[in-house]
């Protein structure tokens, strides 16, 4: 810490090319920050609530739905405590453009999604409203919803029993999904799934529910239960698949394709060029300062010490850049998650990407000062001195 | 002040190219780059940049390592710019090519996808029966009533994952209305049992799918009898009768939409508009190169928008690194630079020949990124979501345009890393140059 003066000042001994160097870094670091929190968008797996969740759907297909009959026996399964469930109503509000994440659930649903917080009113005139819906704080600044407003809805998949293809709902309910509620949470729609079975005009759907969400006694029965679950149907004509809340959003996200795989690609080019680039800047500096660190070993500096010196250097330049570039990140990710209108729900930069973009600093820091760091080391003081 | 005002003057300079350059089309190129030839060949500030270059290009050779700096910089930018809209141009040709102006699908109204749209048998009578559908040898309309289920079948190579498989149930005269359908390997399906045809893209992309192996849907067996081409979104679908797909998944009589063959591109707006008058039908009426033209939008332009941001970001940092490795140059070269003006160049050569050094390197830069892209991802087959709630499997398309593309963004990144350093060579004081060490 004591030569921190120094190793400032070698840095900015020529303070354009540090200048130029840093601006790349930023550019590299902003990228790397824009590019995880679109990768934790997609990998939306990251609900800490939903540990003790199970979801139940067809073994054969998504679109296929389950006999509601299921329940009562799901609910003597050893290790569940809450069986609700939901349909997927596939609601669009006046546009097309405008979808609306939007399901029909049962009753107890809020308490095994108790992430979705209500104030008690709210809560009871949920209970007490057959159109009442319920929506998340972000959808509802969205359209511009208040408690009170009738809103109308399209399903693209269910007409109404009168042939009409609009539902009307009344918004009972505005809710702020709790800390550590899966990316999106304020983005849904959740409506009776009485009003939905009475009023669906496909009365084939009466005694069917789209999918099943349970809640555990406790989250390390998961894979018992699940087998014990799927075990009830065996051979029927329904036969389910249960897995974790996790591992179900994993394996939607995935479906949408590998975007974990193309940032890891888009970010190895990034950094191999950025590796490239600073430890040129770096063997560049160490080159015209040769005499310099002939001098400093000359008045007593140790040849570890100078190997110090210059390995921090890159890392300090690495990390001055490098967190620049993050903390602009940090500003843009939401401006740009509000400008898509909601089409994009970037999660704000968190703890993990810093330290990873962080370790990552250090790591290509320490890198590109290798190299250079071993030749001051090496120096010979009369070589360089004269010149040599 | 002045500085200022310099200042100033480049950006503006540098503004102003962009604007030019991005709208340029590849002829104004070409001629840009015949004018440049031509003066460096026929006058006499031409000939002295040309030599003034040479001098420069020949000594990049010993600056190997920053040079290469700005090389593999662009040749980064391009690579992932390309890649990207690659991916976005595959995807939309894929479903471009799937339909055309010659067939109409007719689905419910407001359903947007087949998977979400149910019509009753009566109902799909009434659209094959509809003027403006063009008749068969045997006088019957050409149409398909068709139904598309989703099915959960794991991909290669990952047993325990689940993927989305579009199932279409097809039917009558689907062969000649669909004829970019072939049958590569194996036979047709029969109808009335549970037979499939696979695609060739989803035969590649899912598990278990070769002609002879048999899997459960909706707890049937049911065996694979062939395998179709069609180079198309169509390729991602398996195939079977509509009637046997309708009572596996329990739909009774009903079917998803109907697709029929028009008696000529023209005969669409008759077809649509006597459907549009009945009153027994509640339908949405496309051409089926509309339809699947539109399910491309929304990705197509979110690749796009991601592809260029990721770009222009990449490319500030590339522009920088440039700016870098050429500031270095001229001062490696300051003390030749002086000479140069103290015996009679002029800044003009001085300058262009700066630009044209960093305009090669990036030029380099530019090719090799495309051309990797070109050789690596040019058929590359991927998948994502479609519109069916299922999986379109697509090819990667890296065009001659896409790689034009990138070598402009190439060379506009070489224009501005060049010209501040150039700027500098050329206001070098002589004086202080010359006794520079």
């Amino acid at each position: 810490m004591k030569y921190l003066h120094l190793i400032w000042a070698a840095l900015f001994r020529r303070k354009s090319r540090t200048f130029l160097t840093l601006v790349s870094i930023l550019a590299a670091f902003l990228l790397f920050g824009m590019l995880d929190a679109t990768r934790a968008a997609f990998s939306s797996g990251g609900s800490v609530v939903g540990v003790d969740r199970l979801i139940t759907t067809s073994r054969y297909s998504i679109i296929q739905s389950l006999p509601s009959s299921l329940a009562t026996r799901m609910q003597a399964v050893p290790g569940v405590k809450t069986v609700g469930h939901a349909n997927w109503f596939g609601g669009i509000y006046q546009d097309p453009k405008n979808f609306v994440l939007s399901f029909a659930v049962s009753d107890n649903y809020l308490d095994i999604y108790h992430e979705i917080q209500l104030s008690p009113e709210q809560r009871k005139a949920f209970e007490t409203t057959r159109t009442g819906a319920i929506v998340g704080e972000a959808l509802a600044k969205r359209f511009g919803w208040k408690v009170g407003d009738k809103v109308p809805l399209q399903s693209t998949i269910f007409p109404q029993r009168n042939g009409d293809k609009t539902w009307p709902f009344d918004i009972v309910g505005i809710y702020t999904p709790a800390k550590g509620a899966a990316n999106g949470t304020d983005q849904q729609f959740f409506f009776h799934y009485k009003y939905f079975q009475e009023a669906n005009a496909y009365r084939s759907l009466g005694d069917t529910v789209g999918w099943y969400a349970i809640q555990l006694t406790s989250a390390d029965k998961a894979d018992s239960v699940a087998k014990a679950i799927d075990a009830l149907s065996a051979n029927s004509d329904h036969e389910t698949k249960t897995q974790t809340e996790q591992a179900f959003n994993a394996s939607f996200a995935k479906q949408l394709g590998d975007i974990g795989l193309i940032v890891s690609a888009i970010m190895g080019a990034v950094f191999f060029t950025l590796i490239l680039l600073t430890g040129n800047t770096m063997a560049q500096a160490v080159r015209e300062r040769t005499n310099e660190l002939a001098v400093l070993k000359t008045i007593g500096f140790s040849s570890r010490s100078v190997l110090g010196m210059v390995l921090a250097e890159g890392v300090l330049l690495l990390v001055l850049g490098g967190v620049l570039g993050l903390a602009i990140a940090a500003v843009l990710v939401p401006i740009v998650a509000k400008g898509s209108g909601g089409m994009l729900n970037l999660p704000p930069i968190g703890a993990q990407t810093w330290l990873l973009g962080i370790a990552l600093m250090v790591a290509i820091g320490a890198l590109v000062g290798a190299l250079p760091a071993i030749r001051a080391m090496r120096l010979n003081i009369v070589d360089a001195l004269a010149g040599r | 002040m002045k500085s200022f005002g310099t200042g100033l003057l480049m950006l503006l300079i540098v503004a102003v190219f962009l604007m030019v350059w991005i709208a340029m089309p590849w002829q104004g190129v070409v001629v840009l780059a015949a004018v440049l030839g031509l003066w460096m060949a026929l006058t006499r500030r031409g000939r002295q940049t040309w030599q003034v270059t040479r001098v420069g290009l020949s000594t990049v050779t010993q600056r190997l390592g920053s040079s290469s700096v700005v090389v593999v910089g662009i040749a980064g930018v391009v690579g992932v710019l390309v890649a990207m809209l690659a991916m976005s141009e595959g995807f939309a040709e894929t479903l471009r090519a799937t339909g055309n102006d010659r067939t109409a699908i007719v689905l419910r109204g407001g359903s947007q996808a087949e998977l979400n749209s149910v019509l009753d048998r009566d109902s799909a009578n009434v659209v094959i029966q509809a003027p403006g559908v063009k008749k068969g040898a045997d006088g019957k309309p050409v149409a398909s009533s068709e139904l598309v289920v989703v099915a959960n079948l794991p991909r290669k190579g990952e047993p325990d994952s689940d993927a989305n498989v579009p199932i279409r149930g097809v039917s009558g005269d689907v062969w000649a209305l669909r004829d970019q359908v072939k049958i590569v390997e194996g036979r047709r399906f029969t109808p009335g049992l549970r037979e499939l045809i696979v695609g060739k893209g989803a035969k590649a992309q899912f598990a278990g799918l070769d002609v002879g192996k048999s899997l459960r849907l909706a707890g049937q067996t049911w065996t694979v009898v062939g395998t179709f081409e069609s180079h198309d979104a169509l390729e991602s679908e398996l195939w079977g009768d509509t009637q046997s797909v309708a009572s596996a998944y329990r739909r009774g009589s009903s079917v998803a939409s109907v697709t029929v063959l028009l008696d000529s591109p023209a005969a669409f707006d008759t077809f649509k508009a006597s459907l549009a008058a009945d009153p027994r039908l509640k339908v949405d009426v496309s051409t089926t190169h509309d339809y699947f033209s539109k399910q491309s939008e929304g990705l197509t332009k979110v690749l796009r928008i991601v592809g260029i941001t990721v770009g222009i970001i990449m490319a500030i940092g590339a522009v920088f690194g440039a700016l870098n490795t050429m500031f270095a140059a001229i001062q490696a070269r300051a003390r030749e630079i002086a000479t140069l003006r103290a015996i009679g160049f002029r800044g003009v050569p001085v300058v262009v020949s700066v630009m044209l050094e960093t305009m090669l390197l990036a030029l380099l830069g530019g090719a090799i990124g495309a051309g990797l892209v070109w050789v690596v991802f040019n058929g590359y087959s991927a998948s994502t979501l479609g519109a069916n709630f299922s999986q379109v499997v697509f090819r990667f398309h890296v065009s001659g345009d896409l790689l034009w593309t990138g070598i402009k963004w190439a060379l506009a990144i070489g224009f501005i890393g060049g010209l501040f350093p150039a700027v500098r060579a050329a206001r070098l004081p002589v004086t202080t140059a010359l006794r520079e060490l």
